[in-house]
């Protein structure tokens, strides 16, 4: 494998919470390729964001063990300088919240010339001015001489999102890192974002990591898929497998929780419970234990692992072997009742 | 753009109108005239009627206002009774030592004000932090007029680096070199005594402002573009913290107003503040009323300049 772009093995992000550490991404391995958008889903508090952080080295107080190797280079002990040289050149990043994203006070003209200024030093300023003029047509705003000159708070959200992602590809990132970058947006221009992010995609060739919660935009835009909860992958699959073969009982429930016409449900499945907060995550067992309690406690693994159980199939703890739904298990004594 | 601060501007004549009938209303207001207590008591009172008669005293009110404010447009504020002279003339070189006093405060304010909210918000938590909040809770506690005391007894009286009043050595030329630098000194330890107890709200404002601002998205966006800590501070968190900072400006200039009544006041500096409260215990009406009307006047200026700084720094204010 040889196209592999960045290798994380064993990555831990941790905060400090009154004198004790507690882990929000703990113990994340994969690979993102070249030319590959990877998925990492997950609700609420999962630990997405704070797995992009991680990478792009973003977090200002936060304890990271394990390694990112990018390029022969594990990040995680890489200097300030270094990844500072990464940052915004090899990789980028596209936010979720454009309008804030954005300074309020520098005309999004100059802080693309920022991001390009800050690689280039010694282009010349009209020059900068053409890269800068150039990527705003690349993403498809339609008057660029004119959205050069223009503040945040003068475009639209749609448009303010094309500025952010002008921003993270200026310097042709290898790894381009897009944080929910549609969650914001309306369903039209949702998908002519994740057009355009497609179209970078097979024009740059970068490794795409796409966090979302949006099983939709998974669906549309990855090649591979990473389930996260709370801090750690679940299962991790090409998109066909894990569309057509969920495993972890964590991704069935959210495929399940999906509304569908085709088929007629009176009622739509629900999680029970909420992620838990960092301090009361068990710090022995099965995670998702809490929020399927009618799976019995011997069904789950003592510390649970990865197992790959086809190729480039991965699912934590065995308890994906026992799972059920208690709704199809009521419609089915039903069934045998009748 | 243009049309904001014109708009703006043209608010303060309905303000500046209000302004000076509230003085002249509050000074009629008040018990006596200007020849009660100023005449010999044995003069016959049909006598003092004329004269109040002849002066216009009798006038309903109205009358008296417009008399009174077509004086003000062309500079006329009527005569001091205490000095005996016009009172613009008594005020004019006043405001000049006034303005001297206010700028140099400012100045120190600000130089005082802006290093120390950068340290304290950019080290926020850090034991310099601590000590930088700490000066400023000092500075919310202890009031201006004990702090200024305290500051001329110690560098007026003690040490004797500073005089310990008036605005200019005796016997200096005005022009010469000489002169200058007295007027320095003399205006240093007062303006310095008030920049050190009214820069704290300003720290502190600077402080949380950038607190505030490195916690933003667009903090977390410089960075990912590469950029430095020290561009990250200088050019997006300075920049936006500033912002409020100098829209607060023109407000500064209304507080120090307040301030310099009793800072001139217990350095016996001649400025407008120390002729305002001599002039409230005597009784000094027509200077009263003037320097209550350019306080007031300063204070709408400055309201204003607020307004228009900060049109003039938030893209978000202007106006198409």
């Amino acid at each position: 494998m040889n196209d592999v772009l960045l290798e994380i093995k064993n990555l831990k992000t941790s905060f400090r919470i009154k004198d004790d550490y507690y882990a929000a991404v703990d113990d994340v391995s994969l690979n993102v390729r070249k030319n590959e958008v990877l998925a990492i889903v997950g609700e609420s508090g999962s630990g997405k964001s704070a797995f992009a952080f991680s990478i792009m080295g973003l977090h200002t107080r936060a304890k990271i063990e394990g390694e990112i190797n990018y390029k022969g280079t594990n990040l995680v002990n890489a200097n300030a300088n270094y990844m500072k040289q990464l940052r915004g050149s090899e990789m980028g990043m596209i936010f979720q919240d454009a309008l804030s994203a954005l300074n309020p006070l520098m005309v999004v003209g100059a802080q693309i010339d920022e991001a390009i200024f800050l690689h280039n030093p010694k282009t010349s300023k009209s020059l900068r001015k053409k890269q800068v003029i150039n990527l705003l047509n690349q993403v498809g705003i339609p008057r660029p001489e004119k959205t050069y000159y223009q503040y945040p708070h003068e475009l639209s959200g749609g448009m303010r999102q094309r500025i952010v992602i002008a921003m993270a590809i200026s310097n042709q990132p290898e790894l381009l890192i897009a944080d929910e970058p549609t969650t914001a947006l309306d369903v039209t221009i949702q998908s002519q974002i994740l057009d355009l992010i497609k179209e970078l995609k097979d024009t740059m060739h970068a490794g795409i990591i796409l966090i979302t919660h949006d099983l939709g935009v998974v669906a549309e835009m990855a090649d591979r898929v990473a389930v996260m909860y709370a801090g750690q992958i679940v299962e991790i699959a090409d998109i066909y497998t894990l569309m057509e073969n969920p495993q972890h009982p964590y991704t069935r429930s959210l495929l399940n929780s999906i509304p569908t016409l085709a088929e007629v449900k009176s009622d739509l499945h629900v999680i029970q419970g909420v992620v838990p907060s960092l301090q009361k995550l068990p710090r022995t067992g099965c995670r998702f234990a809490s929020r399927i309690p009618w799976i019995e406690d011997s069904a789950h693994e003592a510390s649970p692992e990865l197992h790959e159980i086809s190729h480039g199939h991965f699912v934590r703890c065995t308890c994906y072997k026992d799972f059920y739904f208690p709704e199809q298990a009521k419609e089915e004594r039903n069934y045998v009742a009748n | 753009m243009w049309k904001l601060i014109v708009r703006r501007t043209l608010i303060t004549i309905p303000q500046i109108i209000v302004l000076s009938l509230l003085v002249f209303i509050l000074a009629q207001a008040m018990p006596g005239d200007a020849l009660t207590g100023l005449i010999d008591p044995s003069i016959d009172p049909a006598t003092i009627e004329a004269m109040r008669e002849r002066l216009g005293l009798n006038n309903p009110w109205y009358v008296q206002y417009i008399d009174w404010i077509k004086g003000v447009i062309q500079g006329d504020f009527g005569q001091s009774f205490r000095f005996k002279m016009p009172v613009s003339d008594l005020i004019g070189a006043r405001m000049i030592n006034t303005l001297w006093l206010s700028l140099a405060t400012l100045i120190l304010t600000y130089l005082i004000a802006i290093p120390l909210g950068i340290i304290s918000g950019r080290f926020n938590d850090t034991w310099l932090d601590r000590a930088i909040t700490g000066y400023t809770y000092i500075g919310f506690a202890a009031p201006l007029f004990i702090f200024a005391l305290v500051m001329l007894f110690v560098f007026g009286f003690q040490l004797g680096w500073f005089p310990t009043s008036g605005s200019v050595t005796p016997g200096t030329t005005p022009g010469t070199f000489e002169y200058f630098i007295s007027k320095v000194n003399h205006l240093l330890l007062p303006a310095l005594s008030m920049a050190l107890i009214t820069t704290v709200s300003t720290v502190q404002y600077l402080r949380s402002e950038i607190i505030d601002t490195k916690q933003k998205d667009f903090i977390v966006t410089a960075r990912a573009k590469g950029a430095s800590e020290s561009r990250v501070y200088n050019r997006h968190v300075l920049r936006n913290s500033l912002l409020p900072i100098a829209a607060f400006f023109g407000y500064e200039i209304t507080g120090l107003i307040g301030g310099t009544i009793f800072i001139e006041n217990i350095f016996g500096y001649p400025g407008m503040g120390e002729l305002f409260l001599s002039s409230i215990s005597l009784r000094d009406y027509s200077v009263m009323t003037a320097l209550v009307l350019l306080f007031g006047l300063a204070a709408i200026i400055g309201a204003l300049l607020s307004d228009i700084i900060l049109s003039l720094v938030d893209p978000r204010i202007r106006i198409k």
